[in-house]
Parts: C-alpha cells; structure tokens; sequence
C-alpha cells in the first residue's frame, strides 16, 4: 500500500460512522490534491479530512483520530505519541495482572510490537489473526524497548482485508523455569508433509508408524512477569546442550529409554536465565538465536530504580 | 495458561500466611497473596542451600533450607516430587540452586502460619545466576511497592487488608540486598589485593 492510499484507508476508517465514503472517494481527492496542486501529503490530509467534516457537520475534535498519524509499528521511536496502526493481531498472552485486560503482540509489514489493553478502558476484545485499523493509540516506552497502550478514546473497527506481518522476530529473556513434555529426543511421523511427534510409537493421523528420531526441547521462559513458550529445533537443541542426535540415540539405546536424554539434558538448562529470539508461531517462540545471560549482574540501575519511589 | 513464577524475596514470602482462592471449583488453583500486593502461585528464586535433612520416618522426605540475601526458604520434597528429592539427596551444601515451586502454607500447633515452598525443580547453579536473580527480584518486589496504591490494584487492597506491615519495608530489603551486592564485589576486589578479609 502507498503512503497515500494508507492515509485514504484511514480516512475513510476514520468517517466510516458518519459518511458513506470508500477508500477510492478519499483516493480521488487526496490524488487531485498531491498530484495537481502539488500540495504535500500531511496537507493534503488535513484538507480532505476538513472537506469531509463539513459534509458530516462535524468538529475536528470528534473525530477520535483527527491529531494522530497512521504509523507503521517499525516507525515507533519515541515515547508518548498519538497513533493510528493497522495491524493484525500476531499473538495474545495471557495478562499478567488483573488490570490489563489484553496483552499480545500486534504486527504489520514493518515488524511486530508488544501491546497492552487495560480493564478500565473498557474495549472490545480483540480476537488473534485478524486485522484491525486502531486509532488513537500511544506509544510506550520501557528501557528501551517500545510499545502501545489501549485506551479509553481508541477505536477498534475490524478490516476485510489482512495485514501482512512481517517476518521478524522477536526477542524474549527470562530464566528457563520448566522443560515440557515431548523434549529431548523424539520421533516424528515418517509420513509426507507429516512430522507430528509420536506418542507411544503412534501418529494421531497416521496411527502406528515406524517414527524418525529428532531433537528438540519445548520450554518455559519466565521473567517474573510474562511466561514464553519457546521450542529449539534439533540444530539450536545440540547446540544448547552439547549433545547431538546422535549421542542422544546412543544414551537412550544404553539406557533402553528415550527419556534419559531430556533428564541429561534439563539439569543444565532449568534455573538458568537465557535470552532467545526467533519468530512466533502460534503460543511459541522458534529459536533462532540464543545466549545464555551468565555474566555478572549489575544492580545499580535497580538501586536507582529502588530509590526513585 | 500457565502462571508466571513469581519473583519474591525470602523475608517477604515468609510473610506471605494468607491463602485464597478464586472460585469455588476444589480443582481451582490456590493463591499466596504478597504482602506487596500480587498473587502467587508459582515462585522462582535462586539462594545457597545451606542445610538438607530427610525428615520423613517411613518414606523420604527431605527438608533444605535455602538462604537468600533476605532470609531462609524452606522446600519439602517426598515422594511426588521425586526429581527434587533426589537433587536434594545427591547435593553437598553449600551450593547455589534455583527452585521452582509452589508456596504452601501450614499452621502450626500454637496458631502461627509457616510458609514453605513444595518445589517442582531444584536446579544447581551458579554465583552469576544467582547475582541475576538477586537484581530481578529486587525489581520486581520495587515494581509491586511501587503500583501497591495504583487504582484498581485489587490485590494489593487485599494485601492492606490483611497484612499489618508497610509495604514500603520490602522495598527497603530490596534496596539493601541490591547494596549486598555491591559490598560482595568489593570484598572481592580486596581479597585480589592479598588483603585480609574484614573480620565479620
């Protein structure tokens, strides 16, 4: 989408209870304006807006969106701005605290972005996989790291369309707290286009199947405020634990047990902090990339947080 | 969902008596309300194992006592917790581990409420991780005193209610645990010197 026809798509978003306009009305005219009179964008947007308030009898300030710009969540560097997004909803968490309502990660072509939804602003839900424009959000800043609020005065409407997201990927750090089920060393069904993991030798599709061993460690990542499932593959697994396929069909051929390899495995691993990134699908983080956080800790920005209240 | 672990230092969860629940489902998850002011039904924390006994007659069951900058945690492990219980078994204090675990809460005879930690890993670890756990609890309990007055912070109203000590206290062991580590380093930084350490 052009940068005009995304301010065309908010504009008509932004009327859309109170005129009957399409995006190409709003098109045609911010067109004549740019490309005609040869008058900037931002202008350009402002006049339309104010031709379309006339035809509806209304103030600027009516309008919930009439000061905030449409951004792309990768523009967002700075604290406290007004914005409008169209965004598809990329993940929920679940909230950790009663006064948030949502929390999740919104994305767009740009990137993804942390968002958070309160109670108190009383707001429609929003449902994981669609596509919203959202008007009148604020941006947040938190050591460094960026994101936006719900409120009260934002509006939610619902897009036919889907926004893309873009494939980046996020990062998430916390100590390592449980190891789950289905780690360690695997099977997979051998089936075409099929590699569920077997549970006692059988494939909720295919039944029994003779499985193919793989690596890889399902875990809980949990800083004391959000939990994130993240899943290694084979390749990240051998790499964070040192052992590799097959070492790991060899310890479980001595042992005549799959299940000691993940107990070698999680003694190194739980308790620990680490920082992984990689993109979500679905509740997970898939690693890419990981560190293991084991360098010294500083305490001076927490003492002067400490002090600070 | 699975709950977050909370960060909380050993004063503060000893403190922690009071338990509630949700709903009235007997299946619902039980809570340790934090004198900060949040709920607790799962608790990570790092601290030196300093003690372990095997306190159980006919079966294990063994007690460790885990030190933090704040104060003693108390784990029990028996029978259920089979993975705990053999850490415990096979560990030597003193040692550094990290615990992930539930609070549970138990009345004595004479009426006072012990809180202790039934774990469901018991990890061993090192001075680093235990330095970073130090730092992010500390931000965390600073985090919890700081919103205790915020409007609809519904468990720290529940925390006023039922707890007597200032929530400010626990912001002050934060801040002396996090000063803690600033005099461990320096007590480091002498003994390179080929000083004598400070007599305690």
């Amino acid at each position: 989408m052009s940068e005009l026809e995304s301010h065309a798509a908010a504009i008509a978003e932004q009327f859309s209870d109170h005129l009957d306009i399409t995006q190409e009305d709003v098109e045609e005219r911010l067109e004549t304006l740019v490309e005609e009179y040869r008058v900037p964008l931002d202008e350009a947007r402002r006049s339309v807006e104010s031709q379309y308030l006339d035809e509806a009898d209304l103030e600027r300030d009516e309008l919930g969106s009439g000061d905030s710009e449409l951004v792309q969540l990768g523009e967002i560097d700075e604290d406290e701005q007004w914005i409008d997004l169209r965004v598809k909803v990329a993940d929920l968490w679940e909230p950790g605290h009663e006064s948030i309502a949502q929390v999740g990660l919104l994305g767009d072509e740009s990137g993804t972005m942390k968002f958070v939804a309160f109670d108190t602003s009383d707001l429609p839900e929003l449902d994981e996989g669609t596509s919203y424009a959202l008007s009148n959000v604020v941006t947040d800043e938190y050591e460094g790291s960026f994101s936006v609020k719900l409120n009260k005065t934002t509006t939610i409407t619902e897009l036919d369309e889907e926004v893309e997201v873009g494939d980046d990927a996020v990062t998430v750090e916390g100590a390592l707290v449980d190891v789950q089920s289905g780690s360690g060393l695997i099977k997979r069904c051998p089936e075409d286009d099929c590699t569920r993991v077997l549970q006692n030798g059988r494939c909720s599709e295919h039944g029994q199947v003779d499985g193919e061993f793989d690596l890889r460690i399902k875990a809980v990542l949990d800083d004391g405020r959000e939990v994130h499932e993240v899943i290694f593959d084979k390749e990240t697994t051998e790499e964070l634990t040192g052992i590799d396929l097959e070492e790991a069909k060899q310890m479980a051929t001595d042992a005549l047990d799959t299940t000691v390899v993940v107990e070698e495995m999680q003694g190194d691993l739980l308790g620990h902090y680490f920082e992984v990134s990689g993109p979500v699908f679905g509740r997970y983080v898939l690693v890419d990339e990981f560190e293991r956080l084991d360098g010294p800790a500083d305490p001076e920005s927490a003492l002067i947080k400490a002090r600070s209240i | 969902m699975r709950e977050v672990a909370r960060r909380v230092f050993a004063s503060e969860f000893n403190d922690a008596s009071h338990t509630f629940k949700e709903s009235d489902d007997e299946r619902a998850p039980a809570y340790q309300l934090l004198p900060t002011g949040e709920k607790a039904n799962r608790v990570f924390f790092v601290g030196t194992l300093t003690e372990k006994e095997d306190i159980g007659e006919d079966n294990e069951y063994w007690r460790g006592r885990i030190v933090d900058p704040t104060g003693t945690f108390f784990v029990y492990a028996g029978q259920y917790q089979p993975e705990a219980a053999s850490t415990l078994r096979d560990l030597d204090p003193p040692a550094y581990v990290a615990v992930v675990g539930k609070p549970r809460t138990y009345e004595t005879d004479d009426g006072n409420v012990n809180v202790s930690v039934r774990p469901e890993s018991i990890t061993v670890v090192d001075a680093a991780t235990r330095d970073r756990w130090v730092v992010e609890t500390a931000e965390r309990t600073v985090e919890r005193v700081a919103a205790f007055e915020d409007e609809g912070n519904e468990y720290a109203r529940m925390a006023a209610d039922r707890y007597d000590a200032d929530p400010d206290r626990y912001r002050e062991v934060a801040v002396e645990a996090l000063r803690g580590m600033d005099e461990d380093g320096d007590a480091d930084a002498t003994d390179t010197d080929g000083q004598a350490e400070p007599t305690p």
